[in-house]
């Protein structure tokens, strides 16, 4: 299954909710301001470096770039896509939930 | 494949109604087939074409418009959730006693029904909300 989670892990705990839920294999892609999840350095960091040994992560370059967030401040092992990588994820797993 | 969208947030919210845009945007240059996109709660005020952001902000309802016309797209808003939010059609307006209607060029107004059946028929249901 792929979860998109859209909120700030800093703000609410809708990313926090979701890896509760998600089982190894499945995937997480972060959007808008889901993607400060995705920031090495951060309080929340741990949880998803943690996360990534079962589950796939993603986050979009377009909600990385609105906020000012460098790629290279992005954990290692999260794969940057656009829309159309967000296109292939959701037509390669047979169901999305967005965590809103 | 076959795709079908829920966008459960109103425009210039936060950021479900454009996210919502560009995977449809994206489906459709990847050559997807968007079944339908069911506009529910807030989001039903993606369909008002009395909408004017100012001229240097996206206009979220018109993208819409031209998304549909180019792609034949179905875009389809609740009617219960129209009506609380005084979006009509020429139809809606009338039978329920307005002097006017806004909806926008490529939306119709229906049930929820319609939603349910965007999921049956499709591979996928994306939601997008707030």
């Amino acid at each position: 299954m792929l979860h998109t989670v859209n909120k700030s892990p800093l703000e609410r705990n809708a990313l926090e909710s979701c890896l509760k839920h998600a089982v190894k294999g499945s995937a997480v892609l972060l959007i808008e301001d889901g993607v400060y999840g995705a920031m090495k350095g951060t309080v929340k960091s741990s949880m998803v470096e943690d996360a990534m040994k079962d589950i796939s992560f993603y986050v979009i370059r377009p909600d990385l770039k609105a906020r000012g967030i460098d790629e290279s401040r992005v954990i290692d092992g999260i794969e940057i896509i656009d829309y159309h990588g967000f296109v292939d994820l959701a037509a390669k797993y047979d169901k999305t939930q967005s965590w809103l | 494949m076959k795709f079908s969208i829920l966008v459960s947030e109103g425009p210039y919210t936060h950021e479900a109604a454009d996210t919502a845009y560009n995977f449809t945007k994206a489906a459709l240059e990847k050559g997807h087939e968007i079944y339908r996109i069911f506009f529910y709660h807030d989001g039903v005020n993606n369909g008002t074409r009395l909408t004017t952001p100012p001229q240097d902000d996206r206009n979220i309802v018109n993208r819409w418009s031209e998304l549909a016309q180019a792609h034949e797209l179905d875009l389809v808003l609740c009617v219960a959730a129209a009506q609380r939010r005084g979006i009509a059609d020429a139809d809606e307006a009338k039978r329920n006693g307005k002097d006017a209607d806004n909806i926008a060029p490529g939306f119709r107004i229906s049930g929820l029904g319609q939603l349910i059946e965007a999921g049956i028929e499709s591979d996928r249901l994306i939601t997008f909300g707030d």
